[in-house]
């Protein structure tokens, strides 16, 4: 684990994406291909299963360091990460066991994963003796395993560079390979960086090629005819395939939603085998999308399934076909998928085909738009004709026309005492977002939400306190809001180097991760 | 003896207050930090070493001095000062008063420190601590680990032409830091305006400190692609930055045992290098003083106060207006709306 261990020092010791993409190349060049694998596992946002109770993980880091189970509590606001505390504390205890350096991948099969089925006291006889003997970076990274909250700070778009350049093989094609379900291993990698592509794995989908905002008046497009437009459905862009006589439904997020919206995967077992959609899922009641709350609703729960799939109904709006008959097609024109779709999919439905807008020019567009929300849509997605199915967001074919206000999705960062009926409620947010890996302030709001998201997020920011300064607690960076703001512009007061004014909460996106959240460059661009 | 007043620690007995933060007729000053020596106070009264950089901090004041270890008497009570080890001169301050001792820490560290007398513990029944890093997971490494970090750190970002600036605390830890690279400093060390004045004061106290150069209005660039630059962390996301294009940023300071609040502030490197006790350190020191009752200031207190009323101290806190090294990250500008 020392060369893991190396690896994990090296990213987390710079801010530099250079930096943290060569020592991931240099890592991916020289590591047994059985450890890059899991290390691509875990670089990518992937975990175990929690291997212990997370109880039992702090009664031996009480036992091991004599700290009193309150104290620990106390140095859990100050720090919010226990497998970093543990390790901290750990520097006081003695290293008088010796730990010999064994590969990453015979750490976690040899070693972790047995422990889910081994009984609690040689579980704990195992972790007190490897906390004895392992150096600093190895305690704490083991600590990470086994509580299963691995983060390390690099973004997936990074291994995925880093990947390529170590194999020299396409970005898009090693994309491809990661999406999915997979299970580490020499073998798993050694396709990774494969010149040529092996089967894959039925389940596999895509990677999503993503719009991006128009800013710039949509005359400056060309001609009205160039362009394939429909709605911007506000649901949860997914990926529905339909493989070697399965189902699978797969989130932007890279999250396996299948038996969240059963209705949706019976309906996809009448699509023919070799079938991949991409589309929007909806909660759609009386010919209309209900707003996202109700979907929200569908994201969370797993339990009493049938009473809310009654309650909040869902469609699956397929907007573009990416795979037809067992063939790859993304690389054909939009126009020719869309024809392949439409006769694929009727326009109802459970499964259903996302309507072209038929209004002949920008201003009929225009007038159109101003009917986004009170139809419950965000706006216009724009497709260039011709357009091929591409790979994340490249700027110039496929554009996303929203509806005002200019909204991002930004991480909460730290949150403070509100004032006045508030006074006792964490509800003064500070929002940030992504600035190569980290995340910069850029907002404080304080409306927009309900009172029961209010309690929610006052109780999950109590317990989840890394830091404070006075009145001011840093959070773990983990919820996602899109906030809606009237202006932005550019201020030499804010780190950041830019102000928005009015920011407010539109909505907590629950089905979003931190990586999904916008980027500053992203926000600059809106200034324009 | 000594009570928690609007204006600070007061001691009735003698009249005088310990650090106050509003001006007083007579303030006993621990160290020049300016959350422990502010301006306005009539009288001064300091450990002798600790003069010059008090005179230099507040420069229209009275300051008297007393050598540590030398009794002095104010009323009824006997003063004497004795090294607290936290920066140059700071003191513990020691009270007598009818067989009754109290002793103010102050500040204070345990770890060696070239610039500082080193901390000496002082036998008193009432004990009245810190507690900036009370919590157990803040245990320091031996600073000359830490020094060997920044020296490597500063030699890889040195040979790949990229300045090395290490933010610091202007007083106190930005010349420990001067003292200890004396043997490691391939150049002059360079110094963000802010510094250049208390580094001067250190010297003429007769502190022996690494070459160090002030940077120039006109220098910038190409100039410092080798440089360690020291500078306070108030010159972060300021104009000021533009001098070093492309440096490795660093903080150093207790702080920075928590990897968290160092990703947070979007530092490359955090060196854990702090001016305070760590909690072993906290706790030998109380058991060393021998004191019954210990009161607690700034920092962890309530979990320092009940840690060692568990072990059966007496215990209190006492509410103060002191930052410690918390202070440090508080200067950085805050996003509005």
């Amino acid at each position: 684990m020392k060369r893991f261990a190396a690896l994990y020092d090296a990213i987390d010791r710079t801010t530099s994406t250079n930096a943290k993409v060569s020592a991931l190349v240099e890592y991916f060049r020289t590591a047994p291909p059985a450890d890059a694998a899991w290390a691509v596992y875990f670089l990518t946002g992937r975990r175990l299963k929690r291997l212990i109770p997370s109880a039992s993980l702090r009664e031996w880091a009480v036992i091991a360091t004599g700290v009193p189970e309150w104290l620990l509590g106390e140095t859990y606001a100050a720090v919010g990460d226990f497998a970093e505390i543990v390790a901290l504390l750990l520097d006081a205890v003695p290293r008088d066991e010796v730990e010999p350096d064994l590969p990453l991948a015979t750490w976690v099969e040899e070693r972790l994963l047995p422990l889910a089925t081994t009984d609690p006291a040689a579980q704990r006889a195992h972790v007190l003796s490897w906390w004895r003997g392992l150096p600093r970076t190895e305690r704490f990274l083991l600590n990470k395993l086994l509580t299963g909250e691995f983060r390390v700070g690099v973004a997936q778009t990074l291994v995925v560079r880093a990947l390529a350049e170590a194999a020299g093989v396409e970005s898009t094609a090693v994309a491809a390979r990661l999406m999915g379900d997979w299970t580490p291993s020499a073998e798993w990698f050694a396709g990774v960086i494969a010149a040529v592509s092996a089967g894959a794995d039925p389940s596999q989908p895509y990677p999503f090629f993503l719009a991006s905002p128009l800013e710039d008046p949509p005359e400056t497009l060309g001609p009205r005819s160039e362009w394939l437009i429909e709605w911007k459905w506000d649901g949860i862009r997914a990926q529905l395939i339909r493989r070697a006589g399965q189902v699978w439904l797969w989130s932007r997020g890279e999250e396996l939603i299948t038996l969240r919206f059963p209705e949706i995967a019976a309906a996809a077992t009448n699509l023919p085998d070799g079938t991949v959609l991409d589309g929007e899922v909806l909660a759609f009641q009386d010919g209309r999308p209900m707003p996202f709350s109700a979907l929200q609703q569908r994201i969370g729960r797993q339990r009493q399934l049938a009473q809310i799939m009654r309650a909040v109904p869902v469609v699956f709006m397929a907007y573009d076909l990416l795979e037809h008959d067992g063939r790859d097609v993304r690389a054909e024109p939009i126009e020719a998928r869309r024809e392949l779709l439409a006769a694929l999919l009727p326009h109802e439905g459970v499964l259903r085909v996302s309507s072209e807008l038929p209004e002949s020019s920008w201003e009929a567009l225009a007038t159109l738009r101003a009917e986004s929300r009170a139809r419950g849509v965000e706006g216009f997605i724009l497709k260039h004709r011709g357009s091929s199915y591409g790979v994340g967001r490249r700027r110039g074919e496929w554009w996303k026309w929203k509806i005002d206000p200019l909204t991002i999705d930004a991480v909460l960062i730290y949150a403070q005492p509100g004032s006045g009926r508030r006074a006792n409620l964490l509800t003064d947010y500070t929002f940030g977002v992504w600035d190569g890996d980290d995340l910069v302030p850029i907002a404080k709001a304080y409306s927009g939400l309900s009172n029961a998201e209010i309690d929610e997020l006052d109780r999950w920011i109590r317990r989840h306190t890394r830091e404070r300064h006075g009145p001011v607690r840093v959070v773990e960076p983990i919820h996602v809001f899109e906030l809606g703001f009237e202006a932005i512009a550019p201020s030499t007061r804010h780190r950041s180097g830019i102000a928005v004014r009015f920011p407010r909460m539109l909505r907590w996106r629950r089905d979003k991760g931190v990586a999904q959240a916008d980027t500053l460059e992203a926000l600059k661009h809106l200034m324009g | 003896m000594i009570i928690d007043t609007p204006r600070g620690l007061f001691c009735e007995a003698g009249n005088f207050h310990i650090d106050p933060w509003q001006p007083v007729e007579r303030a006993l000053i621990t160290h020049a930090h300016s959350d422990h020596a502010r301006p306005g106070s009539s009288a001064y009264l300091c450990a002798s070493p600790g003069a010059t950089v008090l005179r230099h901090r507040l420069p229209d004041a009275i300051v008297e001095t007393v050598d540590y270890g030398e009794t002095i008497s104010i009323r009824d009570v006997r003063v004497s000062f004795h090294p607290a080890g936290h920066i140059l001169g700071s003191a513990q301050i020691r009270l007598e008063l009818a067989g009754d001792v109290w002793v103010v820490s102050g500040d204070y560290k345990r770890a060696p420190d070239p610039t500082a007398t080193p901390f000496e513990p002082v036998r008193c029944h009432t004990f009245i601590t810190e507690a900036t890093f009370a919590l157990p997971i803040y245990t320091w490494d031996p600073p000359d680990t830490v020094v060997t970090e920044i020296v490597e750190w500063w030699r890889l970002n040195r040979e790949s032409e990229r300045p090395s600036v290490l933010f610091c605390y202007a007083l106190g830890k930005a010349q420990r830091i001067l003292a200890a690279l004396r043997e490691h400093a391939a150049e002059p060390i360079r110094l963000h305006g802010a510094m250049a004045g208390l580094t001067a004061a250190y010297r003429e106290a007769g502190i022996a400190l690494a070459p160090t150069e002030r940077i120039a209005e006109a220098t910038r660039g190409k100039a410092l692609a080798r440089a360690l630059v020291l500078a306070p962390i108030s010159a972060r996301g300021t104009v000021w930055m533009r001098r070093v294009p492309n440096a490795s940023t660093a903080f150093a300071s207790g702080l920075m045992r928590v990897r968290g609040v160092r990703r947070q502030r979007a530092f490359d490197r955090g060196f854990v290098l702090s001016d305070h006790a760590d909690w072993p350190s906290l706790l030998k020191t109380v058991e060393e003083t021998g004191a019954e009752r210990v009161l607690v200031t700034h920092g962890w207190s309530d979990v320092l106060a009940r840690f060692l009323a568990e072990r059966g101290f007496e215990t209190g806190t006492l509410r103060t207006a002191y930052e410690g090294e918390a202070g440090e990250l508080a200067s950085e500008p805050e996003p509005a709306t």
